[in-house]
């Protein structure tokens, strides 16, 4: 099955080409790549359920951002203790949420998600967790991208001696796995907060961007066009943030994507051993490691945190693929029905006009 | 190339000494390893206290005391290799043997089936990009991706062990399982496969009606509880491993490699008494060994007699399926003591645990009891680890294979008219396992150190576990020694996959650009 004949396949792709030609012509890069990104459906998908997400857990509970403080839709806090509550089967603290519109009491209840042991509204818990685990995560990919970037760039632009002491770091930094790096730091910064955990990661987590950043601008320094802004009397500031960088930034952003979503599963893994976010602040990590012995007995507080930690990498690693292949000319899209409809129509409009 | 390799050791062992000396220097700035005895009120602890700074030399300051743990380092030279005592005065060179065993038999498995697993899902999706297929894949490599491996953990000790042991105390499966299990099957490959709807039902169908007879025979047969596959499934699996392994190595019109796996086919069938009747008599992890050594030259033998003028191929191919092969009657004795193991000290019939690295009460002394006794006790964490780990190798041979296919030397070779096994697996599978195979080394090196979690969820003493206690002890020298394996693992595997990538790629040289 796998090895069937394709006799048609040179003509098939002269002819997909012929279309992926017509449907960019006249475009700029910059709009080659949001059409190609927009057409990604998963993409996109991922990236609205993501800012959904965002939007959802900031706004719940009250917080304070850059010294602005909000208050949230939410009535309770992580830090309140209401009373625990019994239900009908005598566990305590089961999530009262109802997605069946027949049972009576349709909607989220008083506490949706239930409550842990001591009587903490688990909705609550769970939305400032999420909050910290996205906080780290976008923290960690702002630091680790832009040192990797400003480090990939120099030593790919400078290239000899440069060059050399830079990747020798960075080979020096990756002899250190980023789990051993993480648990020092946590276990030892840990009690600072976690925008200082964030922080210290970010620190060490740039080391394979900047590898990838230097192999770009290598490539990229000796094309012509840096040469043509050479003559034209640029200094190397300007060339390497105003015409390389530009022509880089498909690979850095992609990484940095990746990157993020590696950083939301190590920030668990932390909290998880214990190395990470400390009580009485919870990280998603936190809470499943708290819960991990009440699967059979209360599984909603092993179920909810998970789900939030899944959907947050999943959407994340689905927009770095979709960025991906946006930015990748070579990437083959699928050509579809409406596509070639859309290619027909060009092609005509275009002869008419000739 | 000597000066080449000389030079890289040379720079390896230069950032060695600068990481392990960051570190060390690091961690005994970050704590005081006698802090709890320090605040202990027991009239014993300043007895203690005294004893650990004697014996962990700490009045020596840590810049200094760095080069008298380095000396201990270069004993590798003499043989009497030293990284120091543990707070517990255990020797760090024996922690670290102990762990290392550990370590390696809970990745090794996990790893092989996450390469296989992933390549193979890899490059059937690129050869069927955006199938139905390759979107189901890809989505469900994703979520691998973004799963936590302690998340996993629990799930799967709570599905495959608790409530699969739990299914296992019943005798038979039961109807509704059968219907549930065939038509899930049915609508997964129907799905998967069908082009259209014809064809969907048609697949449903038949999956669905094969799936079911299958179980209902298990049951009628009591295969639950007494699993064999016997001479007769060995003979109709040989016969089927020796057309598949010829139509992937050689191509089924290559008569002489399709003959020669056929007769090690037969010969594996005809053995089948005989051979249980030496596990019976010895049994031993060195009679397996040499019976697979057996296996080896009677494949070569037959390969060479059969072949005509291509003797590489038709040796290959022969030996590939005679090896697996006799894998199958490995696995056929081993089932033959399941019954067995379900009754022994601490197994009580629930045979798959969800903790622990072997059966403490275990007394048998057969050996295919503590096979199994391992077997079982690897399934889980196996199981998780391959989640978590295939679906990098997925994502990453479906790119590089795509990319390959893409080449100007495919379409020359489907121009030469090549069928399209040649072309898939001598011009574009083997340019695709240049690049992974140099991850893989890279992986390989990095999943001795990177098995914290897992260790510490299914209970296992390796090297994660060394690290975890020394991290919150304060234990320098534990910290250090495992710090100093993973490293040099790391360094290793990346001069290792350079060197690789060059003796795979010829238009790759090394050093050339410098």
């Amino acid at each position: 099955m796998i090895f069937r004949r394709k006799k048609d396949t040179a003509l098939e792709t002269t002819g997909e080409n012929a279309i992926a030609n017509l449907e960019v012509a006249g475009l700029s890069q910059r709009q080659i790549v949001l059409k190609r990104f927009v057409h990604h459906r998963a993409a996109m998908i991922s990236l609205f359920t993501l800012i959904f997400a965002i939007t959802f857990v900031f706004s719940a509970l009250d917080n304070t951002i850059f010294f602005i403080h909000y208050s949230g839709w939410w009535h309770y806090s992580f830090t309140d203790t209401p009373e625990l509550l019994v239900c009908k089967n005598g566990a305590i603290g089961c999530p009262t949420i109802s997605l069946n519109p027949f049972s009576g009491q349709f909607g989220l209840g008083d506490h949706p998600f239930g409550q842990d042991n001591i009587g903490h509204d688990y909705f609550a818990l769970v939305m400032r967790g999420a909050q910290r685990s996205l906080l780290v995560t976008f923290i960690i990919g702002a630091i680790a991208g832009t040192i990797g970037t400003v480090v990939g760039a120099i030593a790919g632009f400078y290239r000899g001696v440069v060059d050399n002491i830079l990747m020798r770091f960075v080979d020096f930094l990756i002899t250190i796995p980023s789990i051993i790096i993480g648990s020092v730091v946590g276990y030892h910064f840990g009690n600072l907060g976690i925008t200082f955990l964030a922080f210290y990661l970010g620190l060490f987590a740039w080391t394979g961007l900047s590898r990838l950043v230097r192999g770009e601008f290598l490539s990229l320094r000796e094309r012509e066009f840096v040469d043509a802004a050479r003559v034209a009397g640029a200094s190397n500031r300007r060339i390497i943030f105003k015409h390389i960088l530009p022509n880089a930034v498909g690979v850095i952003i992609v990484s940095v994507t990746l990157l993020m979503s590696s950083a939301i599963l190590l920030e668990t893994a932390l909290s998880y051993l214990g190395f990470g976010v400390i009580a009485p602040d919870v990280s998603l990590g936190l809470l499943i490691s708290n819960y991990q012995d009440a699967f059979t007995t209360r599984p909603w507080l092993f179920w909810y945190p998970g789900l939030f930690i899944v959907t947050i990498a999943l959407t994340i690693n689905f927009i770095g693929d979709g960025l991906r292949d946006a930015f990748d000319p070579r990437q083959r899209r699928r050509i579809t029905k409406k596509d070639r409809q859309e290619a027909t129509r060009i092609k005509r409009e275009r002869e008419s006009l000739s | 190339m000597i000066a080449y390799i000389s030079r890289r050791i040379g720079v390896l062992l230069v950032i060695l000494f600068g990481s392990s000396f960051l570190l060390y220097n690091l961690e005994s700035l970050s704590g005081d390893p006698t802090e709890d005895l320090r605040l202990s009120l027991d009239p014993k602890a300043k007895y203690e206290l005294l004893q650990l700074i004697h014996q962990l030399d700490l009045n020596t300051p840590a810049p200094i005391r760095y080069f008298k743990w380095l000396k201990g380092l270069l004993g590798v030279f003499t043989g009497h290799i030293n990284f120091g005592l543990t707070r517990d005065m255990h020797s760090v060179t024996s922690e670290l043997s102990g762990a290392i065993p550990t370590t390696l038999r809970l990745v090794t498995g996990s790893a092989l089936i996450a390469l296989v697993l992933g390549l193979m899902l890899g490059i059937i999706t690129a050869l069927r990009q955006y199938s139905r297929f390759d979107y189901v894949v890809t989505f469900f490599s994703f979520l691998m991706f973004s799963l936590p491996i302690f998340w996993v953990a629990v799930l799967l000790k709570e599905f495959l062990a608790i409530r699969f042991n739990d299914f296992l105390g019943h005798s038979q499966i039961g109807i509704v399982w059968i219907l549930l299990f065939s038509a899930i099957t049915a609508l997964f490959w129907a799905g998967v496969i069908s082009r259209d709807s014809m064809r969907f039902v048609q697949i449903l169908v038949g999956v669905f009606v094969v799936n079911f007879a299958f179980l209902e025979l298990l049951n009628a047969v009591h295969w639950i509880q007494n699993p064999r596959l016997g001479p007769i499934v060995i003979l109709l699996g040989s016969i089927g491993v020796a057309y598949g392994v010829t139509a992937l190595s050689t191509g089924l019109e290559n008569r002489s490699a399709l003959r020669a796996s056929l007769v090690m086919a037969g010969v594996t069938t005809v053995l089948y008494y005989p051979i249980n009747w030496v596990f019976k008599k010895h049994s031993s992890g060195l009679i397996i060994f040499i019976l697979a050594l057996l296996t080896v030259a009677t494949a070569v033998a037959v390969g060479l007699a059969l072949a005509k003028i291509d003797r590489g191929p038709v040796v290959r191919t022969t030996v590939i399926s005679s090896l697996i092969m006799g894998g199958l009657i490995f696995i056929d004795r081993l089932m033959q003591s399941w019954k067995e193991y379900l009754t022994q000290d601490g197994v009580y019939g629930r045979p798959i645990p969800t903790v622990g690295q072997s059966d403490p009460l275990l007394s048998s002394s057969d050996f295919w009891i503590n096979t199994m006794d391992r077997f079982t006790h690897t399934i889980l964490p196996t199981v998780a680890l391959t989640l978590i780990s295939f679906a990098g190798y997925v994502r990453f041979s479906r790119g590089t294979m795509l990319e390959v296919l893409n080449q100007d030397y495919i379409r020359t070779a489907r121009a030469k008219g090549l069928n399209e096994r040649t072309v898939i697996m001598r011009h574009a599978f083997r340019n695709t396992l240049i690049p992974i195979s140099t991850i893989v080394v890279v992986d390989l090196a990095g999943i001795i150190g990177g098995a914290i979690i897992t260790e510490r969820v299914f209970g296992w003493h390796g090297m994660g576990t060394l690290f975890n206690q020394a991290i919150r002890s304060f234990d320098l020298n534990l910290l250090m020694g495992v710090f100093f394996v993973t490293a040099t693992l790391s360094v290793l595997a990346n001069l290792v996959a350079d060197l690789l990538y060059t003796a795979l790629d010829p238009r790759i040289r090394i050093g050339g650009g410098k």
